[in-house]
């Protein structure tokens, strides 16, 4: 049997992403790929993949996953979790406990649970050598809404049994990340426009001096924000034009929508703003609940930071150390002791 | 391309209005070029939208796609894809391998030697079943528009449409225009579900959906062809700035086209070559 991981739980938005299926939007295609694709990128650094193979993106509540290969390497980055590792399908509890920003080597057998997540929405988890998935148009990314790419198509469900590439981890050293900031900028900057003229400057000025909470109703196609409202705009039947990533739509609600990663590719709500592309993937981490302001800059400054993030992914691989032993074991006793909060629900946790 | 910077003075809010209006004026003068008047508008620091008009019309369709067609074939360095929509082109862009300056100055330069034409695309002449067994709106259309269901049918299926853009869903291709007689709003409350192919129209705008989707447009027949082809990759069966006619068939012939589609044997093939201008 080819080698393979189990879903035994799928978590509660597990799909298969990339960096994106871009080139097709004129055709109604979205690009998709991870909301956070600096995770991403170092969860595939930790486990010596290609920064952009295709890995698992995990929203709010992580899955349990079975290794059903001779010995696998996964790596976890993004949001907080706690990650136990059990033995077989059948244990009941104990097992090691490890956290995200590492990598680590598993045998056949072995169970993968994971929690609920915090101070981020997404976790990825990279697996050495990557999921045996047929691209389509170019991409494993799963575009949910079009039904393709990913695993069919789809979240992924229990009784799933993704094909792996490989079926032994190499004998590279289990490596974790070393000060990757994942952290939300205090405000998100957004360029204005490009409906800037349908909107007046007191609507303007509501929208750049507001807090936002990020609703219920968010998805991977659009972070819906309430809290507080942007007058309607003049255009609210405008004619529809293209949408680029981090647009700021306000539909006649007043409540602004920022497409996110399976947006849609034209709209018809003006856009007052967009999230520059540097603050995306900060963006992407932003949970349910959470508060969100803007900031306006100039596409120059924009400009600067993204090249100032690019130099940064370039250095990831920087990042990558090997794991020190006696500092990792210090962290399994601590999570076995219960002293770390949270912990008390993990372990009583059944599948 | 020219930048002011905010001044320090005034409430915070309102002078970062100030600054970034006086921003969108400033590209919009600086580059209305000959007979073509556009407007460059940043969307975020990746993408650019060429702006022709603000409404759906031939004429500035015609323009958007030139356009479109003309930044494809120069296959600018940095030029990650072009996005045609009714009114505008957008243009999306790596800003590490192209300045918006220089991806300005290109779009400037392209503009000046666009020949824009309207019948570019290729024709299409497929089959819609309007039987009212699969036409759900389709007595509602005929009694809102005074029309004969009859009537509502040869109207629909007597105009050539062009393929304005595509969006919403991978292969939906927005269908103008109708003819003024079957002009309605959309439905007052959206439908959850309508099936793949249903035929619906609302404005002055008709569509085939490409997949099952939530729509709030009236269904006045099915379209046995798949508008997204999904073997052996996803792939939309139309283009922006195709011509399209449907050919009404009886529910007898629509069933067995449909069985051929589900069956993967459904082959349309347009009814000319495509108009390449360079040539």
């Amino acid at each position: 049997m080819t080698p393979g991981l189990r879903v035994l739980a799928p978590g509660m938005l597990t799909t298969v992403q990339d960096l994106g299926r871009p080139g097709y939007q004129r055709l109604g295609i979205a690009v998709s790929g991870a909301l956070d694709t600096i995770s991403l990128r170092a969860a595939n650094a930790l486990v010596g993949n290609a920064p952009g193979a295709g890995a698992l993106e995990v929203a709010y509540v992580g899955p349990t996953l079975q290794v059903d290969a001779e010995e696998v390497r996964l790596a976890f980055v993004g949001a907080h979790a706690e990650i136990q590792i059990l033995p077989d399908i059948n244990a009941v509890g104990g097992g090691r406990w490890i956290e995200p920003m590492r990598s680590v080597r598993l045998r056949r057998g072995e169970v993968i649970r994971i929690g609920s997540l915090s101070r981020s929405a997404v976790l990825y988890i990279a697996i050495e050598g990557g999921f045996d998935i047929a691209p389509v148009l170019g991409s494993v990314s799963t575009y949910i809404r079009g039904g393709f790419g990913g695993w069919h198509g789809r979240a992924l469900r229990s009784g799933d049994r993704l094909p792996l590439c490989a079926d032994r981890a190499s004998d590279r050293e289990d490596c974790r990340l070393d000060g990757l900031d994942l952290a939300c900028p205090p405000r998100f900057r957004a360029i204005v426009g490009p409906q800037a003229d349908l909107f007046s400057a007191r609507e303007i000025a509501t929208f750049f001096s507001s807090e936002f909470n990020v609703s219920a109703d968010s998805d991977r196609v659009g972070m819906r924000l309430d809290g507080a409202v942007v007058h309607e705009p003049r255009g609210v039947n405008m004619t529809s034009d293209g949408v680029a990533p981090g647009s700021i739509q306000v539909p006649g609600s007043g409540q602004p929508i920022v497409l996110l990663a399976d947006r849609q590719t034209t709209g018809g709500y003006p856009k007052i703003a967009t999230v520059i592309s540097a603050d995306l993937p900060a963006l992407g981490r932003l949970p349910i609940g959470a508060k969100i302001a803007f900031e306006p800059v100039t596409v120059e400054a924009a400009q600067a930071l993204h090249r100032k993030l690019a130099a940064e992914i370039d250095a990831i691989q920087d990042r990558v150390v090997p794991i020190d032993r006696d500092a990792v074991e210090v962290g399994s006793i601590l999570l076995d002791c219960n002293l770390i909060s949270g912990v008390v629900d993990a372990r009583s946790w059944r599948m | 391309m020219p930048e002011k910077n905010a001044s320090a003075a005034g409430d915070p809010a309102s002078t970062r209005f100030v600054d970034h209006r006086n921003f969108v004026e400033t590209v919009a003068n600086c580059d209305r070029v000959g007979a073509l008047d556009y407007r460059l508008l940043p969307a975020g620091d990746t993408a650019l939208v060429v702006e022709f008009g603000d409404c759906i019309d031939r004429r500035i369709s015609a323009k958007v796609l030139a356009l479109a067609q003309r930044v494809n074939q120069a296959q600018l360095d940095g030029v990650l894809e072009c996005v045609p929509t009714f009114r505008s082109l957008m243009v999306h862009y790596d800003p590490i391998a192209l300045s918006t300056s220089s991806l300005s100055a290109s779009i400037g330069e392209l503009m000046q030697r666009l020949r824009v034409r309207e019948d570019a695309g290729r024709v299409w002449q497929l089959p819609a079943c309007y039987d009212p067994l699969i036409a759900p709106d389709l007595d509602q259309v005929a009694a809102r528009t005074g029309l004969s269901s009859a009537q509502v049918v040869e109207c629909h299926s007597g105009a050539t449409y062009h393929v304005y853009m595509l969006g919403f869903l991978p292969g939906m291709a927005y269908l103008g225009d109708v003819p003024p007689e079957l002009e309605l709003p959309r439905l007052a409350t959206p439908r959850l579900k309508v099936p793949a192919g249903s035929l619906g129209i609302a404005t002055t705008m008709t569509c085939v959906y490409p997949m099952d989707t939530p729509a709030g447009w009236h269904l006045i027949g099915r379209c046995p062809v798949p508008f997204l082809e999904r073997r052996p990759q996803p792939m939309a069966l139309l283009a922006a700035g195709d011509r399209v006619t449907f050919a009404p068939v009886s529910l007898r012939e629509y069933e067995q086209l449909a069985a051929q589609s589900a069956a993967g044997t459904l082959r349309m093939i347009p009814v000319n070559e495509p108009v390449d201008e360079a040539a």
